[in-house]
């Protein structure tokens, strides 16, 4: 894995992220300095537009900075005013797990294949792809909806599909948007804990989005953001 | 894990409705080929059913096909004791029109021929040859007559003693054999009542051992043109190969419906690859969502070009295998011939094939532009 064992696995430095031009720019990000250590489950908050799918989408190496430096697992991605490294999409298939705000299920697929999709991508053979697919998809308590097609899935179970993809290579770095969106607080109180879990087995570092104060507890650490710019950083007190 | 194959499964019904389209587009252009082919195999399927070497026709012609060719009977003897010619025999061509004994009227290619020479029909599938006895007829099944039919040309009853298969002029015409003395009848004297009135009228029959041609064949160790040399330096008469008569006759007889054909399937060609290239490219428009989350999950290039280019070649395919097998369940009801050997399927496959592969450019082009955080907005 790279880095030493306590470097963070995700580091912004200075980052910056603006859109459009002239009259209509919008500053969406400035000076983002923050970093995540492996085992940590960082929650992002702020009123909408406040920039926080943005930060995620600058991590993911979806969006591209305007300023600053981005490392990851050690690292250095962005810098300087360019990519330094070279294939972004090596480096989500193998270090990033993504969660989207929209579920982002390919339609054509089914459940099982969706998760076993990712993997395979990563190299894994198919048959061995789409046993682990099932096992994450019976841990996230959707094994009964594996061979159903995206279409056919509630939100709270198409969430979850996505999260088992997201998981599914055991990637260092895990950004999920507003995963517990679509689910019940019940749900959503099971999904954190899965996801504190594997911050803690795999040694992730975990970035989530959420609007939901009921799951605030189940943070190391909880960022707040508004109008692009980290206003507070806080550790909320740990429930039982 | 083929995407583009479960992709297409997930659309399945929008997916072979495509495919029908194209096939039917695909199956038109297809049947040019076969009618250009078939157009080409048509006009030398008389010489080539005659088998001969050379053609002795009339002078400063390039006849008989192309030209109308008329050379004294007697030219056949001569011929003949040329050295190195084996075999020589006189024929003659006429197309003829005649009452079908079922009703209609049946339109042949007559070939009269003087039996145990050469010129007589090929291969025969049914019946028997024509024996010196006259007033039989050899024709081609295309003909729609059984063995033992009848015919009535030229005020004589005709009937069909054997069949040959795939025989026809280049206009496409069944070709029928009959003997050189009937045909010579037919084509050169007079109608009946017009030769009845001549014969009261005290005047002879008409100057009459008048032939087409004289096909020849030429002992294998001889070269066929040095036999044509000597013809050339005769008087009155002219002489061409066989490579030379096929020649006359896909270059000249059906030159304008070669050139016709070749030219609509070109045009047909063509717009089957836009049509391939706009469904190719509409289909990735649909995906672009699709797409971009695979980029996000980090799919390489390769797993996002396979899944464009295959959709083109399976649409390709089916569309084909669809075209194709619904014409061959017509072809035959088709008025002229459709030639499709494998030869012309598999070399049309490839074709498809490429214009799938060049047309699928387009979508692929669109779908490697594809940003990752086009799959983000809601
Ligand atoms: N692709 C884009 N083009 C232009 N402006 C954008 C784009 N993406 C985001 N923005 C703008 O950047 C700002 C931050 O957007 P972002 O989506 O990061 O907010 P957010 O905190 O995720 O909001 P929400 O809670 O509603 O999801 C907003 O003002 C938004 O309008
Ligand atoms: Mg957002």
């Amino acid at each position: 894995m790279g880095g030493t064992a306590s470097a963070p696995l995700v580091v912004l430095e200075g980052i910056a992220k603006g859109f459009g031009e002239g009259e209509a720019r919008v500053q969406a990000l400035s000076d983002i300095t923050l970093s995540v250590e492996a085992g940590t489950v960082v929650g992002l908050r702020g009123p909408s537009g406040s920039g926080k799918s943005t930060l995620l989408n600058l991590i993911a190496c979806i969006l591209e900075p305007d300023a600053g430096r981005l490392a990851l697992a050690g690292e250095t991605v962005w810098e300087g005013g360019r990519y330094r490294r070279r294939d972004l999409r090596a480096l989500r298939r193998e270090k990033i797990g993504f969660i989207f705000q929209f579920h982002n299920l390919l339609p054509f697929l089914d459940a099982t294949d969706n998760v076993a999709l990712a993997m395979t991508l990563a190299g894994t053979g198919l048959a061995e792809a789409r046993r682990r697919a099932r096992d994450l998809l019976d841990y996230l308590e959707v094994g009964r909806r594996a061979a159903a097609m995206p279409a056919k899935l509630s939100g709270g179970e198409a969430q979850r599909v996505a999260i088992a993809r997201a998981l599914a290579n055991r990637p260092r770095i895990i950004l999920a948007d507003e995963p517990t969106a679509a689910l019940d607080s019940e749900r959503a109180r099971v999904v954190m804990d899965l996801l504190r879990q594997v911050a803690r087995e795999q040694r992730a570092a975990i970035l989530v989005v959420t609007h939901d104060e009921k799951i605030f507890d189940r943070f190391d650490r909880l960022v707040s953001l508004r109008d692009g710019r980290i206003e507070s950083e806080l550790v909320p007190a740990k429930a039982a | 894990m083929n995407l583009a194959l479960r992709d297409i499964r997930h659309n399945l019904g929008r997916f072979l409705l495509t495919c029908l389209g194209l096939g039917l587009l695909l199956g038109v252009a297809l049947a040019m080929v076969g009618i250009y082919r078939g157009v080409v195999e048509d006009a030398l399927s008389l010489p080539r059913a005659l088998g001969a070497d050379l053609w002795v026709v009339e002078e400063g012609t390039r006849g008989p096909f192309a030209e109308s060719s008329r050379i004294p009977g007697d030219v056949r003897e001569a011929v003949a004791r040329l050295p190195g010619v084996r075999e020589a025999g006189a024929v003659t061509f006429q197309t003829a029109e005649v009452a079908r004994p079922g009703g209609g009227v049946l339109r042949l290619q007559l070939v009269a021929y003087e039996p145990d020479r050469p010129g007589g029909p090929p291969v025969l599938t049914a019946g028997r040859g024509i024996a010196r006895g006259r007033f039989e007829m050899v024709a081609d099944r295309r003909a729609g007559l059984p063995v033992g039919a009848t015919l009535e040309m030229g005020g004589q009853r005709f009937r069909v003693v054997g069949l040959t298969e795939g025989a026809v002029s280049s206009g496409g015409d069944p070709l029928a054999w009959i003997t050189l003395r009937d045909g010579q009848e037919l084509q050169f004297r007079l109608a009946p009542p017009a030769a009845r009135r001549q014969l009261a009228a005290g005047g002879g029959t008409a100057g009459t051992d008048t032939v087409n041609a004289v096909i020849a064949r030429v002992s294998p160790n001889q070269r066929v043109e040095a036999v044509a040399e000597e013809v050339r330096r005769w008087k009155h008469l002219s002489a061409l190969t066989a490579a030379e008569q096929e020649a006359v006759l896909t270059q000249s007889v059906v030159a304008r419906a070669r050139v016709q054909l070749g030219m609509f399937t070109v045009v047909l060609l063509i717009a089957s690859a836009v049509v391939v290239a706009l469904i190719v490219y509409t289909l990735t428009l649909d995906k672009l969502r699709e797409i971009a989350t695979l980029k996000l999950i980090g799919a390489r290039d390769r797993t996002i070009v396979g899944l464009v280019v295959q959709q083109a070649m399976a649409l390709g395919i089916v569309g084909l295998a669809g075209g194709a097998s619904l014409l061959f369940s017509v072809k035959d009801f088709f008025p002229r011939r459709v030639a499709l050997g494998p030869e012309e399927v598999t070399g049309f496959a490839l074709l498809v094939a490429a214009i799938c592969l060049v047309a699928s450019l387009l979508g692929v082009r669109l779908a490697l532009r594809v940003e990752p955080a086009q799959a983000l907005g809601g």
